[in-house]
């Protein structure tokens, strides 16, 4: 996965969770959570839509690193290659 | 024949809008059963019928506000039809908005003591009722709307009565020609008769619509609808309304109830949310007024907590993970079966032990706001059905719709801003509840553990509790159960 295609996924992912949110506005190292106000069930159902679309187990331990939208892709990438 | 009323949803609701209704007459309903859709300022609900029988009348229709406990439809034995003929073929005039009849609210007591009869807690696990009860009890009809007449003036049946307040036909208006000048059924039925021909059909509007029009000098009957089957919105009585668009709220207004400024569901989003602001602050005002509250507030280790969970979640798909919340509710709920002196309500100066711990749960919600429904029984829950019941509760409070036991059920409610990142919440109780229990964040900290520092992840638990039904010795054991609880999250 390219980071391009990984940083769609990310957005996507976010836009299912959160329907009406403008994905659009978020800065790659915006912390989306915060901005998004994003709760705790929330951030589990988008781990959980980007796990199963990127098909990466996505564990407790790296949820600090998807913050960004830039974390978030830089894992996926790291974890595709 | 008994009478499905407009429940109340909540300590804060004194009427509701019908929005819709799921069933026809002649249908068959069974306890639990949705049948209504009602919206209150706060959200729109689904609304369990209590009998099991045969839909018999629908009483009210569909857009059409009314006070808790005004009747909505006639519930018959299961295998009648359709209710008796002749007084099911006439078709009852939808109930007027009752606003005007009222002339004061109901008093705070009157509130409270109205929650419980009208709407019984079911109980589950209990066996249903029979399919064909021979006899159903008829509740008393529900004295609000006519206690704002002077009894004894006018003479009249409670039959009578009754079928002029189905009617919508004030006793004062008519001229009786029974005995002594009562008012007879002949004689009601015969004015509704009459209205029913001289006016003209009632113009379909949300009830904001219809005050905004109150208020702009708007007629109804001219504006063009472009709500549900045309039924006329705030946002069309704004733009019939003359001059530049005009302030939902002119300044110098008496102060709106909340009830009064609701408006529909599918209005626009800025009303919504000062519905549900006026909502949230009639109901804190009074829970500050009227409950002395005190506070507790413990630390509570969550090494063992967060180990099991890590340990849980690295096993299990993505989509059964557990979230720390879910481990707090269900020590908060476990504690409240071990103290059950904060688990129910406080009304008519004495508390009352809740059926079972129905823990309310604080959603916050997107456009503003907040509703606390009730995980049922949620201390005989297991974590995994725990979290699959949040989740599900979490998404319809946001996005769909609740049921009725949801909204009104709950026996102790949690707020976890954990999530919006504060350490420490000191909650305002939800009357007529005695106690909100709050939990933030969990956070690494430093701790003595066995004599040594170390680095531990650790939760603020506290209680705010009512003075009145509970001592700080009470709140303290339940904390301290909830501190115990989480140091064995396997039992939990």
């Amino acid at each position: 996965m390219n980071r391009t295609d990984a940083l769609d996924m990310v957005r996507e992912s976010i836009s299912r969770v959160i329907p009406d949110a403008d994905v659009g506005a978020l800065g790659p190292d915006d912390a989306f959570r915060d901005m998004l106000e994003m709760d705790s069930l929330d951030f589990l159902s988008f781990v959980e839509v980007l796990s199963e679309r990127s098909g990466i187990r996505i564990e407790d331990e790296d949820t600090p690193r998807l913050t960004t939208l830039a974390g978030c892709a830089d894992f996926l990438v790291a974890h595709t290659q | 024949m008994a009478e499905f009323t407009m429940p109340s949803l909540g300590a804060d609701m004194d009427e509701g809008t019908l929005l819709e209704w799921l069933v026809a007459p002649g249908d068959p309903v069974h306890k639990g059963d949705p049948v209504a859709v009602v919206e209150t300022a706060k959200s729109t609900i689904e609304v369990e019928c209590f009998e099991t029988g045969t839909m018999a009348n629908l009483l009210v229709e569909p857009g059409t506000t009314v006070p808790v406990g005004t009747p909505l439809a006639l519930i018959g034995p299961m295998a009648e039809k359709a209710g008796k003929p002749g007084r099911t073929k006439k078709p009852h005039k939808p109930r007027k908005p009752a606003k005007a009849r009222k002339p004061e609210g109901p008093t705070e007591a009157e509130k409270v003591e109205g929650r419980r009869p009208v709407r019984p807690v079911p109980t589950e696990g209990e066996p249903s009722e029979p399919p064909s009860p021979p006899h159903v009890t008829v509740p008393v009809p529900v004295p609000v709307p006519t206690a704002a007449r002077q009894p004894g003036r006018i003479e009249a049946v409670p039959l009578v009565r009754h079928l002029a307040e189905q009617s919508g036909i004030d006793l004062e208006t008519l001229h009786g020609t029974g005995p002594g000048g009562r008012v007879t059924r002949t004689d009601v039925e015969e004015a509704a008769a009459a209205r029913a021909t001289a006016r003209p059909p009632r113009v379909r509007a949300t009830p904001l619509a219809r005050r905004l029009a109150a208020e702009l000098g708007v007629d109804l009957t001219t504006v063009t609808g472009t709500g549900r089957e045309s039924a006329v919105r705030a946002t069309d009585v704004r733009q019939a309304a003359p001059g530049p668009s005009a302030p939902a709220r002119p300044s110098g207004a008496t102060p709106v109830r909340p009830s009064a400024a609701r408006p529909s569901a599918e209005g626009p989003l800025e009303d919504r949310s000062a519905a549900m602001r006026q909502a949230i602050a009639g109901l804190m005002t009074r829970a500050n007024r009227d409950i002395p509250h005190y506070y507790l507030s413990t630390t509570v280790d969550m090494a063992a907590a967060m180990d099991w969970l890590h340990e849980h979640n690295r096993h299990s798909p993505v989509g059964e993970r557990l979230l720390p919340a879910a481990l707090l509710l269900k020590a908060a709920a476990l504690a409240a079966r071990n103290v059950p002196e904060l688990n129910g309500f406080w009304t008519d100066d004495h508390f009352t032990a809740g059926e079972g711990v129905h823990l309310g749960v604080a959603v916050s919600l997107r456009g503003g706001g907040l509703v606390a429904p009730a995980l049922h029984h949620a201390d005989a829950l297991a974590l995994p059905q725990l979290m699959t019941a949040l989740k599900d509760v979490v998404t319809r409070a946001r996005t769909g719709r609740l049921r009725g036991s949801e909204v009104s059920d709950a026996t102790l409610t949690v707020t976890n801003l954990g999530d919006q990142g504060v350490e420490t919440i000191f909650g305002v109780i939800h009357p007529p509840q005695v106690a909100l229990v709050g939990f933030g964040r969990v956070v690494d900290r430093p701790c003595a553990v066995n004599g040594l520092l170390g680095v531990r992840p650790v939760v603020t638990a506290t209680l705010s509790a009512d003075h009145r039904a509970t001592d700080g010795a009470v709140g303290a054991r339940y904390l301290t159960v909830v501190a115990r609880l989480l140091q064995n999250p396997e039992h939990l």
